[in-house]
């Protein structure tokens, strides 16, 4: 499976570490080439320069063949138009954007984008710790 | 009409100014704190600091009773963004979106934004028109482009002495609509006399723009 990974953070450079050590074709992308580091030197994918809302980019990450599309960039707004362009543009079924704000996030897993919330994610677990430890 | 517009720039700025001016209700939504005073001092209560892609703001900010949304920010995920909440989830009648870089208005327009205003585009043209010199000038597309305002110029050579605008065989689907001789604009009639080195105004469609070029340019 071909994944195309746009943010290479700790969340964006851990995941295509783990999905490159697995069955996948990772490429990432990042604006700052300095990010690539947190990949390690034993990185098997891809690694393009650039901004994941920007065609030219998508293409040279050959967004025609790719399966999925992960946005996770610290900017919500960038995830949410860099997973339009994948989904919309590119007809790319299994779309993932990460979107820190629970309210657009919310907004956009209505529109039919497939959200990953950090902050509600997080809510939820410590509340459930501290419910159990009542 | 209350309007509200996402974005302080420049284009934010004046746009507010304007529509205030013209004796709108406007609030002005600016993300950047640094601007606050500047446009504190100009717009007092219309304006509100916060991100305008928070739903929860554009809610304060009175996006349910908005009549236009226009997002003028200088990035166009921002813009995307708060134009898709103005269109899907608030249903605010109308939508602007300011695109900034043209390659992304493809986006916009599959994403539904249908008012999309692309500065680097006009200016690109606009320079482009005055750089080259054109036979015929696109002035402005209508709707999905298959109208079209555009601008001619009778060449020295065109045999015009007794050309009339009756006489002229304009393509069907178009419609002559002014002319500009210097320094004057004429609206014509039939009996309007045609001159060299006048600026013709038409309304065309674009399937006809062939034709308007061999009616002046081929003999």
């Amino acid at each position: 499976m071909r994944v195309i990974i746009f943010g290479c953070g700790k969340l964006g450079a851990f995941l295509a570490r783990s999905l490159a050590k697995g069955e996948f074709e990772v490429t990432v992308i990042d604006r700052n080439p300095r990010a690539f580091r947190q990949l390690g030197p034993d990185f098997s994918g891809k690694t393009i320069i650039g901004t994941g809302i920007d065609e030219d980019i998508l293409k040279e990450a050959d967004i025609q063949n790719a399966d999925a599309f992960v946005a996770v960039t610290d900017g919500d707004k960038i995830n949410i138009m860099s997973a339009l362009i994948a989904k919309e543009m590119y007809g790319i079924s299994k779309v993932i954007a990460r979107v820190a704000d629970p309210g657009i996030g919310a907004i956009y897993k209505d529109l039919g984008l497939k959200i990953l919330c950090p902050t509600s994610l997080g809510t939820e677990t410590i509340y459930k710790i501290l419910q159990n430890q009542k | 009409m209350y309007i509200i517009i996402v974005g302080g720039g420049k284009v934010g700025f004046y746009l507010t100014k304007d529509l205030i001016q013209k004796g709108h209700e406007v609030t002005l939504i600016e993300r950047d704190e640094k601007n606050e005073p500047r446009l504190l001092r100009e717009f007092g209560d219309s304006l509100f600091i916060g991100d305008g892609c928070d739903p929860q703001l554009l809610e304060e900010a009175g996006i349910k009773r908005a009549d236009t949304l226009i997002a003028a920010t200088g990035d166009d995920q921002d813009n995307l963004v708060v134009c898709e909440m103005g269109i899907r989830h608030f249903k605010v009648p109308r939508v602007i979106g300011r695109v900034v870089n043209p390659k992304n208005k493809a986006l916009y327009k599959k994403m539904g934004i249908e008012l999309t205003v692309n500065a680097t585009e006009i200016i690109t043209n606009l320079i482009e028109q005055a750089a080259i010199a054109q036979e015929i000038i696109p002035l402005l597309p209508l709707r999905r482009g298959d109208l079209e305002i555009v601008e001619i110029s009778i060449p020295q050579d065109f045999p015009t002495i007794t050309r009339t605008v009756r006489e002229l065989e304009l393509p069907t689907d178009c419609i002559l609509a002014a002319l500009i001789r210097g320094e004057h604009i004429v609206i014509p009639r039939g009996d309007t006399t045609l001159l060299p080195n006048d600026h013709l105004i038409i309304l065309t469609s674009m399937s006809n723009a062939d034709g308007l070029k061999k009616l002046f340019y081929i003999k």
